[in-house]
């Protein structure tokens, strides 16, 4: 069985290679095929300008244009945290004002919208995958290097594997837990995230990840989650279907709603205009200690809402009524934890 | 995975099979192969791994001249110094010395000694080097390079004209190639090759941040166009400075690239150039962002002329400006002598023996005393420049190829040069020991050579062109050795004209003359007199060289002063004597140093 593995690999391997001189070979009968192929592919990635800047957190990722419309597509960080200091640049250097439309949590993928049009974009509906040993280019702005009109930086590689983060469960601290592509450029590098990982003829395969350090060996994974495990979450968001932001505007509020207070929630100070709803402390013996909610857990749903911000989650309490039980999907470490908070008859009265 | 897919190709190839598995190898993919095994062939040769004396550290380097003169980074010689040894893949162990260094771009020139016939590197065009090119580097990464054998590093260009920020002003990557081809320590200084193997930069640093010294993906080469530009420079022995316009630029909201401060110092203003003007082309490049332009004068060296075109009011103007050093007066060495020196082997200096307030500095980074005895007639240390043996070395190439011998014109006496302006009147020049005197259509001027000879300055309009020529005839009959403080500058362009020229600088009775000569057939082209710093020389521009009284001399005169031409004249009659009397100048010039060639 061994044996028959091995083969197998190097089968695959070969293949890549393979595709790879062929490119080398077109370059050099006069046709510059890969360059082409890149120059065709940058317009495609934008350069992500945000909030961080502190030590360790650059302020800026990459995005990836999925609409003629200006949609953008990339990774939900802290650099998405102000819609204020949001910014978007085109591979022309021309520069504009991002909004989020809306995230993903369970993806960790937000799309983001840019009021321009007639732009060159991925289509996410086009299937397209890689095979393990498929020779691939990584488009980025890792580093920053990228400025104003500079076009993202590509690396080159291959795909060592498809296989799930949970198959190390513990040593990645992710939220993300299916399938990635791990591949063997060096994509794992400040401000790639949210870049794109394409095939030798331009096509995307899978968008760059966070940066993600294995805990037990302190190496740094270079991976992408592939187009298919979140084509159909991006276009709900874009289609503005799925998860709604907040309740229905019409939807008709209760007398007596919950609030964060009376379920004995005190969360991180409000400083920005998108603050994530971190939980600071816990009121002892409320509903939020019974449920076991605990100091440091990100609020991400309230039911099947998105909450991604201390007021969005202040606001879509105001449609609960505080006689029913609040579920609350919480991020606790690199895991996903769904808690039901329900008042006693006495604290839905006080 | 890779390394063992190659082996198998490698394997398969090297057993002339075409078949892998019962599969038949596609021909492009064979031919592929073999011309990356070609290229890497061909370029290895050349490569060369730097070890600095007594565990100083190293990198890597590769030569460009059959005379083994090779490029590699000024961070890999700082603390080696001014000798260091050097392996190549032949096997054997180098000597070489330190030629020139470009600190504010990160290269320096080193002379591998031995041979004449050192294989080179093929240099390529950077300009066209397209993202997603394949490319190698060869070096020496982690000093591996102990069995002299090189490590190959392949990868794809991941980007060009980029810019990395200097520290301070030094180590500045303006215009650079990013690459993945794995740069790690020890790579530095090493070469840059395409797919064909000719060098299209100079590997030096990389992007690493929290992932500590190793390569991550991202590095970067200098460009081998901006290094041609300084190729000149380095040979000159001296401590080049980088070029700075003395005006600054914004990119504006309309996309435009606008001047949004300048200096009436500075020869762009005197040129013509003014706050908001539009620029569009800077040393033929365009410019269509200010980080674009920073990028094209970060790879220009200082006292260059280039071209700027701008636009004011929707007319287009043209200029040629020359460029001022990104560092004032003496503070690029003062910055160099700052820097943190390896420890000394000695104990430090009695303090009393400190105290020697009027000798120069030695060099700042070599005591003469390290340096090896069969070495030492090839170093000269002397402030401002990096190896001075190099800079008279030069000079005396420049004067050999101009006077086809290292004499000076035997004829020192009294010149008389009879003449005509075009479309002006009659020219008579005489240029005497002591005096010179010209009747010009617009009157009769005299300069006492005796007296400064910066505040004499006729005729009006001509920028000085009697002192101009006095100081011509002063390094034709003296020559450089004897002329007064002389330094060869390096290559230099000259406005519209194609090619770059060997540059002179030579200071006396308190002017400054720059002498451009023809690398192609030795002769003097252009002198610029600079009678102060700021302002504008007057320039002549030598042609129809004839032969009189044995001598080779120009005919032809156009003379330029600031933005307009003066006039040309055409000499009918010229006249050369001898004095009888003084012979001290008349002897041959004798070098104290001969050829290079150990």
């Amino acid at each position: 069985m061994g044996t028959v593995r091995v083969t197998i690999g190097w089968a695959a391997t070969i293949v890549s290679v393979l595709v790879c001189f062929d490119a080398i070979g077109n370059a050099r009968a006069g046709s510059p095929t890969l360059s082409k192929i890149v120059r065709e592919v940058q317009p495609k990635v934008v350069k992500i300008y945000g909030s961080g800047g502190l030590r360790g957190l650059e302020a800026y990722q990459s995005g990836l244009l999925i609409s003629a419309d200006g949609h953008v597509l990339t990774v939900w960080s802290y650099v998405l945290d102000s819609e204020e200091f949001l910014y978007v640049v085109l591979d022309d250097g021309q520069r504009f004002r991002a909004s989020i439309v809306n995230h993903d949590p369970r993806l960790e993928i937000a799309i983001l919208k840019i009021d321009s049009h007639d732009l060159p974009y991925f289509d996410l509906k086009q299937e397209t995958a890689a095979e393990v040993g498929a020779g691939v280019l990584a488009f980025s702005n890792l580093f920053g290097v990228a400025t104003g009109s500079e076009s993202v930086s590509v690396l080159h590689g291959r795909v060592s594997a498809r296989t799930e983060l949970t198959a190390r469960r513990g040593a990645f601290e992710t939220v993300y837990k299916g399938p990635v592509y791990v591949v063997d450029a060096m994509t794992n590098n400040p401000g790639a995230a949210g870049g794109a990982l394409t095939d030798l003829q331009g096509n995307l395969v899978g968008l760059l990840g966070k940066e993600l350090r294995n805990a037990l060996t302190n190496v740094w994974l270079n991976y992408a989650i592939p187009v298919d495990q979140l084509r159909q979450s991006a276009l709900d968001i874009m289609a503005g279907k799925n998860p709604p932001r907040i309740q229905d505007e019409s939807a008709e509020k209760p007398t007596h709603p919950h609030t964060v207070q009376r379920l004995g929630i005190l969360l991180v100070p409000d400083l920005l205009s998108r603050t994530p709803p971190f939980v600071d402390q816990i009121v002892p013996g409320s509903a939020a200690q019974r449920a076991g909610l605990q100091v440091d857990d990100l609020i991400l749903f309230v039911e099947d809402r998105v909450a991604d911000s201390i007021e969005s989650l202040r606001e879509e309490l105001e449609y609960i009524d505080r006689i029913d039980p609040v579920r609350l999907t919480v991020q606790r470490g690199d895991e996903l934890l769904e808690l039901e908070l329900k008042l006693t008859p006495q604290e839905a009265d006080r | 995975m890779r390394a063992t897919a190659l082996a198998i190709i490698l394997a398969i190839s090297a057993s002339g099979g075409g078949r892998l598995y019962g599969q038949e190898i596609p021909e492009a993919v064979r031919r592929a192969e073999a011309a990356r095994i070609a290229a890497v062939a061909k370029a290895m040769p050349a490569a060369v791994s730097v070890f600095a004396k007594g565990g100083q550290g190293g990198g890597s380097g590769v030569v460009v001249t059959p005379d083994g003169y090779a490029l590699t980074n000024y961070h890999v010689v700082r603390p080696a110094g001014l000798t260091m040894q050097c392996s190549m893949p032949d096997g054997r162990l180098y000597d070489a010395v330190l030629v020139g260094v470009d600190p504010v771009g990160d290269v320096a020139l080193i002379k591998l000694m031995g041979r004449d016939d050192f294989p080179t590197a093929e240099l390529g065009d950077s300009e066209t080097v397209r993202v997603g090119d394949w490319c190698f580097a060869i070096g020496n990464p982690f000093l591996l390079a102990t069995d002299f054998q090189p490590t190959v590093t392949y990868g794809i260009v991941s980007g060009v004209h980029r810019y990395q920020y200097p520290a301070g002003t030094l180590l500045e990557y303006a215009d650079c190639i990013q690459t993945d081809a794995a740069i790690n320590p020890g790579n530095s200084g090493g070469p840059l090759f395409d797919a064909q193997g000719r060098l299209i930069g100079i590997n030096g640093r990389g992007s690493f941040e929290k992932r500590g010294r190793v390569n991550v993906g991202v590095g970067y080469a200098i460009s081998i166009n901006q290094i041609k530009h300084f190729m000149g420079y380095l040979h000159s022995g001296r401590i080049v400075d980088h070029a700075t316009l003395g005006a600054t630029v914004a990119t504006g909201s309309d996309g435009t690239v606008r001047v949004t401060d300048i200096l009436e110092s500075s020869d762009a203003f005197r040129r013509g150039l003014r706050y908001d003007d539009e620029i569009l082309s800077l040393a033929g490049r365009s410019v269509t962002s200010a980080n674009i332009f920073k990028n094209i004068l970060g790879t220009l060296p200082k006292g260059w002329r280039v071209s700027l075109k701008y636009r004011r009011d929707d007319e287009t103007h043209q200029i040629f400006v020359r460029l001022a050093g990104v560092h004032a007066g003496d503070e690029l060495l003062k910055k160099l002598a700052g820097r943190p020196q390896r420890p000394p082997r000695q104990p430090p200096e009695h303090p009393k023996d400190k105290k020697q307030p009027n000798k120069p500095p030695a060099h700042p980074r070599t005591q003469k005393a390290e340096i090896p005895a069969h070495l030492a007639k090839y170093v000269e240390t002397r402030r401002g420049y990096a190896n001075y043996y190099f800079n008279r070395l030069n000079q005396q190439r420049v004067w050999r190829a101009f006077r086809k011998s290292d004499a000076p014109v035997a004829q020192n006496g009294k010149w008389i040069l009879k003449g005509k302006q075009e479309g002006a009147g009659d020219v008579l020049v005489e240029l005497g020991t002591t005096r010179v005197t010209g009747t010009f259509p617009q009157g009769r001027f005299v300069v006492d050579l005796e007296k400064d000879w910066d505040s004499q300055l006729g005729p009006a309009g001509s920028g000085g062109l009697l002192t101009a020529l006095a100081s011509w005839k002063r390094m034709l009959t003296v020559g450089p050795k004897a002329f007064g403080e002389v330094i060869y500058v390096g290559t230099c362009p000259i406005p519209e004209r194609d090619g770059l020229f060997d540059v002179i600088a030579a200071t006396h009775a308190t002017v400054d003359t720059r002498f451009y000569f023809d690398p192609a057939n030795g002769q003097l082209v252009l002198l610029e007199m600079f009678p102060q710093q700021h302002v504008d020389p007057c320039e002549i521009y030598f042609d129809d060289y004839r032969e009189t009284d044995g001598v080779s001399l120009p005919h032809r005169l156009e003379v330029r002063y600031g933005n307009a031409q003066f006039g040309v004249v055409t000499w009918e009659q010229i006249k050369l004597e001898k004095l009888e009397t003084a012979r001290r100048s008349s002897s041959p010039v004798e070098w104290a140093a001969g050829t290079v060639q150990p």
